[in-house]
Parts: structure tokens; C-alpha cells; sequence
């Protein structure tokens, strides 16, 4: 009698932790499992709204079919969406790095410097993003054609030189998307700005003695020891990218919902969308975390 | 020697181009917002006026307050977004403390739940959530069309309480590693002296985590400001500065304005709303700057 009563030691702590974390497991499965699951109904059917609710008819692939066969936008700005996402990646990796360790040398202004950069992390490119469509003057005299930087000249007189096309197009819309990838780089700017504050000093000190140079203590010292960082940076931007405000992708998901095809065909595009999403962090995942040095 | 300084001194110059250049880039929306804010509408066709309005005015301003009934649309997306964060920050707290302290059978699989919990857009669950809030019935508990939340700030405030809230992964996260790192001999302490868990919890571990409670509470009260996504979708009909923003374009009937004034005045009223929008989260970040810059590395993510 005794004995049931009192739960042992490790009982206690699994109940413990059950009760603590519950509020998350019931949230997760009302808030994001059960409507991820409805999200799959959905997607094979058609859903009607009436008076006392919604009723869904089953229709098998039909959805994903519309989707992909008599959408007439899906199939191109889902290409557009993910090539554009994919190559902004690496991009804000390498910017943020770069960016991170030009904040972390000493000169003055520094702190001033830092407050900027991270605006957009306060800011929110939400925000940004509505400020920039909310203005058609604004897009207008947008950065590139404000007279600052005379692009279209430049771009003339390089088609005109005979470069090919496609590389001068690369190029500048590798350049239109320079804003973008600044904006979107505040959280892996201050995670990579917080791991080159962690490297002890006396590293360096003991490489420079050694007669490295800073160009070896980079890559021996710096680069292995912000490598953990790295993975979590890569997923973070990945994450973020596929979810930016500005993905055409996800305006037409929701355009399709609301004014569209309907739930059921809204729902089958952010399946595509998901599954892809998935891959891509899977295949990163993978050779990202074979470069990564753990210290032990 | 010579060289040496010349190459110095060279670098500096690139160093300083390259941080007002990107800083002008990161800056450039918000000076431009902010030059269109107080222009006078006559300068809009003024050709030779670009960034520096010929006529400075605050009409836009008063314009866009009248619009946005901004004093109370204020005071709501405050009381909202104050309320929103405080319940993420105590149930991402309470949960983060849980994972950093005990295990049990799958608490490991949960976690990775988490994970995934932050990788899902929302896109992917809008319309069965959406649906799921319109006729919610607490899963058959409640009669057959069930009852309507959306319009009522329950969604938003059972997804805040329960940790699924807008980017509360990533916070739970944060709080479990803050957690873990912290030495477990003050609560062991404090079970010798006859406290209970909840005790323990409350008295000592939340003081001590401060620090990140700041910054959950911080960033969570930033990023729901700056929320347009569900706000729009639980939130339609209220009286919001976000909702008020997305609508400013669509109504645009003030009686000031039947004049001779054309639509792109509309843009000038615009961005002053804008302003007045993300005013009260600009002057948070340049009070408390030091907060969000520091953050990452309190937040024990780096070694």
C-alpha cells in the first residue's frame, strides 16, 4: 500500500518532465499536428463550406493535378521561388561571415555600426516588404534607379560590349538581390559575431608565435572553431528563406486559398512546396554536418 | 614601415566605405519612408525634389492618425502584443525547464518536435487552423458548428500559452540550452531545504534566468508587433494598428482629401502610418539595443 504510493526517484522525474513540457505536446498536437494532417485531407479533396461548417469530398489526386497541369502559375513561380531561394543560401552564409567579422575588428563607431546591422532583425522584413509594395513611387525610384548607381547604363553598355546574355542577366539580378540578402542576414550576423567573440585570444597569440600567418590562423583556428555555428546558420537561413515574406510562392498559396482554386488546391501546392522544402534541408543537413569539427 | 602604414590606413578607408555602404542599404527604406512622410503633397510632381521635401508638413501624420484611430489602435496592438508576449515568454520558459531538467520515455522525440515545429511555414497549416478556430469545438466537446474564435483574441492567446506560437520553437530552444547550462546545484540546494519542484522553479531558477527571459520577452514582443500573418488571419475586424495599415489603402474616403488631391497622396499618408507604426518598436530597439546585440551570446547557443 505503501509503496504504490510513493512513485520512485525516476518515476517522479519522468512525470516531472511529462508535466512541465505537456503544454507543448498538447500544442503541437492541436496547433500543428492535427491541422499538418487535416492539410493532407484536404489536399485529396474538395471542400465545400456550409452553414454548419465544411464538408470535404473525396477526390484523389485531382488537387495536385490542378496544381500542376491547369494552374496557370504554379509551375513557374514554384521553379522561380526555389532557384531563387536556394541561390540566396549560400549568399547570406558567405555575406553574414564576412559581415560578422568586419563587426568584430575594433575602430570607432562600432557600436553604432552594429545597431544598424541588426535593424532588420527589429524591424522585420515583413515590414519592410509592405513599406516597399505600399509605394509604387517607392518602387519607382527603388535603389537601382534612383540615379545612385546608373544600372541601366551599365547594363546597356554591357550587352552592347557582347557579353553573353545570360551572364549579364546573372549579374544583375545578382545585384537587385543585394538588399535582400543584407536585410535577411541580422540573426547569422550576430550567431556568427557571438562565436568569433568565444575563440580565445591566446590561440592566436600562440599561432602568430608559431609564425602563422593570419591567413592560416583563418582557416586552422577561426573557420574550424566557428564550424558547429555554421550548421545551425545554414539551417536557420534556409528556414528563413523558405518562409521570407517576400516568396512569391507562399503570396500565391495564399492568393490561391482565399480568392483562388480553393483550400483543396492551396493545400496541394504547400505540399509540393513542403516536401521540397524537406529535401533541400536533408541534403544540406547531410554535407553540412560531415564538414563540422566538434570539439572534444 | 611605410607601406606598412599606407596599407593600413587603406584598409580602414575600405573597411568604413564598406559599413556605410551596407548601412545606407539596411537604412535606405526607412529614410526614404521617412522622407515621403513629411512631404507636402505639391512636391510630388516637383521633379527637382527627390530625398529633401521643398515643403516640410505634418498633414501626413494627422491624416494618418485620424485614419488609424491611432491613439486606441495604440493602446489595442499594445495591450495585445504585451499580453502575446507575456504568455510565450512563461509557457516557453516552463516547457524549455522541463526538457533541460528531466527525461522520460520519448521526451527526446518531443524535442525534435520542437525542431520541427520551427521548420513548418505556417502557410502549410493556415487553412485547417484557420477552419479549425472558425468552428472550433474543442475536438467534439462542443455542439455540432461549434463556436467561431476567429475575430477573438483566443487563437493568438492558445498558441502563445502553448508554445506554438509564432517562432516559440526557436525560444524554447533557446530556454532549454540556457537551462541545461545552469549548474543544478542551487536546486539541489534548495530540495534540501524542503522546497518542492514548483517552488524551486518559481523562487530560484526564474531569477536566475533573467538575463534570458529578457531576451525571450524582447524578441517575442518585436516579432509579434511586427506579425502581419496572423493577425490578419485570427485578428480581421479589430481595431489594430496592422490591421488598420492593411486597410488604409482600400478606403481611402477622407473628407480632407476630395479636393484636388489624387491617389498617390494615398502613399504620402501611407508611409507617415508606417511610421507611427513602427515607431514604438524603434524607440524600444534604440533604448535597448544592448539587449539584442548581446543577445546570441547569452542565450548559450555559443560554446
Amino acid at each position: 500500500m505503501r509503496r504504490s504510493r510513493r512513485l520512485s526517484l525516476k518515476t517522479q522525474k519522468s512525470l516531472l518532465g511529462l508535466l512541465f513540457t505537456l503544454p507543448f505536446i498538447l500544442g503541437f498536437g492541436a496547433f500543428l499536428a492535427w491541422p499538418f494532417i487535416q492539410s493532407i485531407i484536404f489536399s485529396v479533396s474538395k471542400l465545400t463550406i456550409v452553414p454548419t461548417g465544411y464538408v470535404l469530398d473525396f477526390v484523389g489526386l485531382q488537387n495536385y493535378r490542378h496544381a500542376l497541369l491547369v494552374d496557370a502559375k504554379f509551375r513557374q513561380v514554384f521553379m522561380e521561388t526555389v532557384v531563387t531561394m536556394a541561390a540566396r543560401i549560400p549568399v547570406i552564409l558567405v555575406f553574414s561571415f564576412f559581415a560578422a567579422n568586419l563587426l568584430n575588428q575594433r575602430f570607432p563607431g562600432r557600436t553604432l555600426a552594429r545597431v544598424i546591422f541588426f535593424l532588420p532583425v527589429v524591424m522585420g522584413a515583413e515590414i519592410t516588404l509592405k513599406m516597399q509594395q505600399a509605394d509604387y513611387m517607392q518602387q519607382a525610384m527603388s535603389l537601382s534607379e534612383s540615379g545612385l548607381i546608373p544600372l541601366r547604363v551599365i547594363r546597356e553598355s554591357l550587352v552592347s560590349l557582347k557579353l553573353p546574355l545570360a551572364f549579364v542577366n546573372f549579374i544583375f539580378e545578382a545585384i537587385n538581390q543585394v538588399p535582400v540578402i543584407i536585410r535577411s542576414s541580422g540573426i547569422q550576423i550576430l550567431i556568427f559575431l557571438a562565436a568569433l567573440q568565444s575563440i580565445p585570444r591566446s590561440l592566436y597569440e600562440a599561432a602568430d608565435m608559431e609564425g602563422a600567418t593570419a591567413w592560416e590562423s583563418f582557416w586552422k583556428i577561426t573557420f574550424p572553431l566557428i564550424s558547429p555555428l555554421m550548421l545551425v546558420n545554414v539551417v536557420y537561413t534556409i528556414v528563413d528563406s523558405f518562409t521570407a515574406p517576400d516568396n512569391r510562392l507562399l503570396e500565391l498559396i495564399q492568393e490561391t486559398a482565399w480568392a483562388g482554386a480553393g483550400f483543396g488546391v492551396s493545400t496541394a501546392m504547400s505540399w509540393f512546396y513542403f516536401s521540397i522544402i524537406v529535401v533541400i534541408l536533408a541534403i544540406t543537413g547531410f554535407f553540412a554536418g560531415r564538414g563540422v569539427h566538434y570539439e572534444t | 614601415m611605410r607601406l606598412d602604414r599606407l596599407q593600413n590606413g587603406l584598409w580602414h578607408l575600405i573597411r568604413y566605405g564598406l559599413i556605410v555602404g551596407i548601412g545606407f542599404i539596411i537604412l535606405y527604406p526607412l529614410l526614404r519612408q521617412i522622407s515621403f512622410a513629411v512631404m507636402h503633397p505639391d512636391d510630388l510632381f516637383d521633379l527637382t525634389v527627390n530625398w529633401i521635401p521643398r515643403n516640410i508638413t505634418k498633414i501626413n501624420f494627422q491624416v494618418a492618425w485620424e485614419m488609424l484611430d491611432y491613439s486606441k489602435a495604440l493602446i489595442n496592438t499594445l495591450g495585445v502584443t504585451l499580453l502575446l508576449g507575456t504568455l510565450e515568454l512563461a509557457s516557453t520558459m516552463i516547457i524549455g525547464y522541463g526538457f533541460a531538467r528531466w527525461r522520460y520515455p520519448g521526451s527526446n522525440l518531443v524535442f525534435g518536435l520542437v525542431i520541427l515545429s520551427i521548420i513548418i511555414p505556417p502557410q502549410m497549416v493556415m487553412v485547417p487552423l484557420f477552419l479549425n478556430f472558425r468552428y472550433f469545438d474543442l475536438f467534439g466537446l462542443l455542439p455540432e458548428p461549434g463556436v467561431n474564435l476567429i475575430g477573438s483574441f483566443w487563437p493568438m492567446v492558445l498558441m502563445a500559452l502553448t508554445g506554438t506560437a509564432k517562432r516559440s520553437g526557436l525560444f524554447i530552444f533557446i530556454t532549454r540550452n540556457f537551462f541545461r547550462g545552469m549548474s543544478t546545484s542551487l536546486e539541489e540546494a534548495a530540495y534540501v531545504d524542503g522546497a518542492g519542484h514548483l517552488k524551486t522553479f518559481l523562487r530560484i531558477m526564474l531569477p536566475n534566468a533573467t538575463p534570458i527571459a529578457v531576451i525571450v520577452f524582447l524578441f517575442s514582443f518585436v516579432w509579434h508587433w511586427n506579425d502581419l500573418f496572423y493577425t490578419d488571419l485570427f485578428l480581421q475586424g479589430r481595431n489594430l494598428l496592422q490591421i488598420a495599415l492593411l486597410r488604409i489603402n482600400s478606403q481611402f474616403n477622407y473628407p480632407w482629401a476630395n479636393k484636388a488631391v489624387e491617389g498617390t497622396y494615398i502613399q504620402l499618408v501611407n508611409n507617415a502610418g508606417m511610421l507611427l507604426y513602427i515607431l514604438p518598436v524603434l524607440f524600444l530597439y534604440a533604448f535597448l539595443q544592448r539587449y539584442f546585440i548581446e543577445s546570441i551570446e547569452k542565450t548559450g547557443l555559443v560554446g
